[in-house]
């Protein structure tokens, strides 16, 4: 029923024969007759827009949208003003292929490059690419920058989100590369199994800041540890603690890495997100993905263009870093807008409410009796412990019954909350009513 | 095109520059010139073996990358860091910018003379 | 043009949050004291900065996009607006899954017709382009080999007229690389495969339609070759905007491959991304896929699994969702009718601007061509010095994005034309009015052919400047 194909039977015809051909079955003649399909098999009838539109919003509609959100571990619900969704919007950004025609293409280019240019400064690092696909490809690529000859192992936090940890590992898989977990002590990385596990062949340490439970790192000693090994770290960072924390550029990381859903990206059942990846100068030929440069036209102009572009698999071809082609432009500009439009005293004014709000949480879990699993300081997600696993399900089920969503389960009685700034003191209220109403 | 009388060649155009003991190793004008302007140089590491006929580095144009074989077997005994910051040389002057140093030679044979490598180039 | 930095001034913004309502908790942890340099504007500011940008960027309403290999059609207005509703967008992706039953709605339904289109049996929806999609079916052939305990299988065959990510993404998944010729046609070299295939034959990658933009008539001949030697089959599915509905890699012998939902499904490029690329895999594979599998539990509705044998995962969570609400919606709209004639008006278009072409373009290949064609500029090259670059940013001047250049790399002086089955025959006729017109051009002052574009925001630009000394990012006074 439906297509977008401009012409009409009649006219398809007349092109038919002003190429030289009179059916559309002489155009396929070169495909065998045995792979030739009548028709699409169980397949349905093509749709009205309207008939789709009907569809698709009742498909939507058996999706549940909480009002309240309480949950992060690495998909979080903040506030993306209007105007970040208004630019990105804008045809011309959404349909655009790669900038290759850098003549009519500065736009797309320089909103990379002022990207790049806000990644860097973020994270305190000297380059940042184009982006890749989301924070935990970011991270295996990351670690994939690290590897030589002769260092071809990962050290994985325990702390580090266990989701990373599989990308990571399965990135691993595809390069012979051994994956070595470090084992956790009170909810941080244990420094002194890390020390013993830093050999001659671990090429990059990867740790997550905060890490998955929300806590904060020595991260300052871990780098100390890994480079006394000559192992290089990658460090996996939310984007809005970089507005308070200490960055990775300070630290000494090798490779900042993190996802950058929580700037200007609604939650969208897990993507399109973005991973953000920056490094040294030194180690900016090991970057993957596209990276945008300055320069200027045969006028003398400014203007940008793709650069260091023989490091891709475009040209390189198996002896590429990384087969990555696309990125997730569209996702950068989102990124860019948001950090235009927040300032640096918005984003500052995001993560201050991001600690406050979740420190109000726990300390109002605290007194319903939910205490903190873990003695250690947050930044906005931190773990409780139910007496029980089932008094642990039994306040999730309460508090949906209130359209809030809870934190997230992570098994024996232990909550991963989290608070955004878009969460109200009255619904944080409510939440530990609803909490102490369960345990009673 | 110039091609140095006192300079060995192969048939991937690189040059070597025999010296006693040791042997300078770069690429020739024609090479230079069909790569284009080159932007990068994947310096060798000091101290590794290379083998005739097997890649030691490569380097770069804005759309292409080409290995550069070693014409002789030996042991790399200095790299040419100048060419990391100044790609550019390769192109101004091919046969003044070395890229490595070779030292403990086991093999130098089966290479070209200047006339040799004029006469090959005209096949192409 | 200004950068946004350049716009900035101290102190400048627009609050979009309210006062904090709970006390205010300073951390006791370091600190950052590097200065945060971000933009300092007024809304107002930061629309115009972008409205500036977006008139310097070529999107598809800006007229024909003919890049090859990128099937750069119309994307569909409703696409957004369903992708757009609020059950989609603010769903969080660790919700409990009875309030997630959209969703995995619509990863069971794409997954089913995906398997329809391609002769599949199963898709993972997780890969976030084609690329990713290609590295997670290698892996699948992988797992499957050391499966079965042999582990001799380390070589891939690539032909040399692949896309550069084949190669690049078989590298990644640990493979060896061997690149075998391309027949006079532009066809894999059937005696080339045969005495490349062996014991050491992890499988073959290939693209059909090639990158040619031909359809390879032995391709069962092909695929029979790799499985008598014990090797995979993987399909790249780059080009199968061109087939869908008419012939299917699963029918082909293909065991395993990957779709570009942001090519043949009409989902936005986006500058670049997001994408989407789903691997589909015969059943003896489908045990090894990574990611969500949604499953239909009694009486309860879809339940989130995963496979048995799975490699893991490829991102964090199931996949670019919004990207693949968006093909969902176009699918449903084209149906079992207008999925073929899709690919059909995609493989006429091209062959009429093709035939209005080749008297003066030489083609790289005879026709019938499939949804794109290759035009060599070799000759001229030789004669005047105008080379296929030089044509290419003389379309800019007509205002036409120009074709994909230099790919294949099989081809000298390539320039692929891939016009799509969304241009109506005015625009063809005029995309092809203006190459000719440039060929004439190109003839009578072929000098004046390297100083193009003269109209553009930009004229040509220093590429060797820009890699030789990498300014990737702008510097702050402090």
């Amino acid at each position: 029923m439906g297509n977008y194909i401009p012409g009409t039977p009649k006219e398809q015809l007349e092109m038919l024969k002003a190429a030289g051909y009179q059916s559309f079955d002489e155009l396929y003649r070169d495909v065998p007759e045995s792979v030739r399909l009548k028709e699409l098999p169980e397949f349905p009838e093509g749709i009205s827009e309207l008939e789709v539109q009907r569809k698709m919003e009742k498909i939507a509609a058996k999706n549940r949208v909480f009002g309240t959100v309480l949950r992060g571990a690495g998909s979080y619900r903040h506030y993306i003003p209007s105007i970040v969704t208004e630019v990105t919007g804008k045809e011309e950004f959404r349909t655009a292929y790669t900038p290759y025609q850098a003549e009519i293409s500065q736009g797309v280019l320089q909103s990379i490059f002022e990207y790049q240019t806000d990644i860097a400064e973020l994270t305190g690092m000297d380059v940042s690419n184009a982006s890749v696909y989301d924070g935990a490809t970011a991270a295996a690529e990351g670690a994939d920058m690290c590897r030589e000859k002769k260092r071809t192992k990962t050290l994985v936090s325990a702390t580090v989100d266990p989701k990373i940890l599989s990308v990571v590992s399965t990135y691993a898989f595809g390069r012979n590369a051994e994956v070595v977990i470090v084992p956790e002590k009170d909810g941080k990385t244990d420094r002194e199994a890390l020390r013993g596990l830093l050999d001659e062949e671990t090429a990059c340490v990867l740790l997550q800041q905060p890490n998955y439970y929300g806590i904060i790192e020595d991260a300052e000693g871990i780098i100390a540890d890994a480079h006394e090994a000559k192992a290089k770290v990658v460090m996996s960072v939310n984007p809005v603690s970089l507005a308070i924390l200490k960055t990775p550029g300070e630290l000494g990381a090798d490779v900042a890495v993190g996802e950058g859903q929580p700037l200007g990206l609604p939650m969208a059942f897990g993507g399109p997100y973005i991973g953000f990846m920056a490094t040294t100068e030194k180690m900016i030929r090991k970057l993957p993905g596209r990276i945008v440069g300055e320069t200027n036209d045969v006028d003398g102009k400014r203007g940008y263009v793709l650069t260091l572009q023989a490091r891709e698999q475009h040209i390189r071809r198996e002896k590429a870093g990384s087969n990555i082609c696309s990125n997730e432009a569209l996702c950068a500009m989102t990124v860019a807008v948001y950090l235009a439009a927040m300032g640096p005293e918005g984003l500052k004014d995001v993560a201050r409410q991001c600690v406050s709000k979740a420190h109000y949480l726990a300390k109002l879990l605290g007194e319903a009796g939910l205490k903190p699993a873990y003695d250690c300081e947050f930044f906005h997600e931190f773990v409780t412990e139910a007496p029980s696993e089932e008094k642990a399900e039994e306040i999730l089920k309460a508090l949906e019954k209130k359209d809030i969503l809870g934190g997230l389960p992570l098994g024996n009685g232990l909550i991963l909350w989290c608070a955004t700034e878009v969460v109200t003191k009255e619904e944080l209220e409510e939440t530990a009513e609803t909490v102490k109403e369960v345990l009673g | 095109m110039s091609i140095p009388k006192d300079l060995l060649y192969t048939e991937t155009h690189e040059w070597v520059k025999l010296e006693g003991k040791e042997a300078y190793v770069g690429i020739t004008e024609y090479a230079a010139n069909e790569l284009g302007d080159l932007v990068y140089v994947n310096l060798a590491e000091e101290g590794a073996a290379v083998v005739k006929g097997e890649a030691f580095t490569d380097v770069e144009s804005v759309k292409a990358v080409s290995d550069v074989m070693s014409p002789i077997s030996g042991m790399i005994a200095e790299v040419n860091e100048e060419l990391a910051d100044a790609p550019e040389k390769i192109n101004e002057a091919p046969y003044e910018a070395w890229f490595i140093k070779v030292n403990n030679i086991t093999d130098a044979e089966g290479l070209m003379d200047a006339a040799a490598y004029e006469a090959y180039l005209e096949t192409l | 043009m200004k950068l946004v930095f350049e716009r900035s001034v101290p102190g400048r913004n627009t609050a979009y949050l309210p006062k904090l309502d709970v006390p205010e908790i300073t951390l006791n942890a370091e600190l950052r004291e590097k200065k945060l340099n971000l933009p300092e504007l007024p809304e107002v500011e930061v629309d115009r900065h972008y409205t500036e940008l977006s008139k310097q960027t070529r999107g598809v309403n800006g007229g024909i996009y003919p890049l090859g290999s990128c099937t750069m059609k119309y994307n569909p207005a409703v696409n957004e607006k369903t992708a757009a509703l609020p059950g989609f967008t603010d769903v969080h992706p660790l919700q409990p899954v009875e309030t997630v039953q959209g969703a995995l709605e619509v990863f069971r339904e794409t997954e089913r017709l995906l398997t329809k289109i391609t002769g599949m049996d199963a898709f993972s929806l997780q890969p976030a382009a084609g690329a990713h999609g290609e590295f997670t079916g290698l892996l699948l052939i992988k797992a499957y080999h050391l499966s079965r305990g042999d582990q001799a299988r380390t070589k891939i065959i690539v032909p040399d007229s692949a896309h550069g990510t084949n190669p690049a993404s078989a590298a990644m998944a640990g493979f060896e690389v061997v690149n075998i010729a391309s027949d006079d046609h532009g066809y894999v070299d059937l005696d080339a495969l045969r005495a490349a295939v062996g014991p050491d034959t992890a499988g073959l990658m290939l693209t059909n339609p090639n990158t040619v933009g031909l359809f390879d008539p032995h391709i069962l001949e092909i695929t029979g070759i790799v499985h008598e030697a014990g090797g995979l089959c993987y399909y790249d599915g780059a080009n199968l905007n061109a087939v869908m509905g008419i012939a299917r890699p699963g029918d082909m012998g293909f065991d395993v491959m990957h779709i570009n939902l942001h090519k043949t499904f009409s989902t936005p490029h986006g500058g670049g991304g997001p994408g989407s690329g789903p691997c589909g895999c015969k059943a003896f594979l489908a045990d090894f896929l990574p990611g969500l599998r949604v499953k239909e539990a009694d009486g309860t509705g879809l339940v989130e699994g995963k496979a048995a044998s799975t490699i893991g995962n490829m991102r964090s969570f199931a996949g670019n969702f919004s990207v693949i609400v968006k093909a969902l919606t176009y699918i449903y709209v084209l149906g079992k009718e207008g999925i073929p004639a899709t690919a059909k008006n995609a493989v006429l278009n091209a062959n009429y601007m093709m035939e209005q072409l080749k008297d003066l373009y030489p083609m790289a290949f005879e026709g019938p061509c499939m949804h794109e064609f290759v035009m060599t500029l070799e000759k001229m090259k030789e004669e005047t010095h105008v080379s296929a670059l030089d044509i290419a940013k003389a379309l800019l001047d007509y205002g036409i994005h120009p074709p994909t250049m230099y790919f294949p790399l099989i081809v000298h002086e390539a320039l692929m034309v891939e016009p799509t089955e969304t241009e109506s025959k005015e625009t063809l006729d005029e995309a092809v009015q203006v190459l000719r017109q440039i060929y004439a051009d190109a003839l009578a002052a072929p000098e004046a052919m390297h100083e193009k574009p003269l109209t553009t925001p930009v004229r040509r630009l220093d590429e060797v400047g820009a890699a030789r000394n990498p300014v990737v990012r702008y510097r702050f006074a402090d």
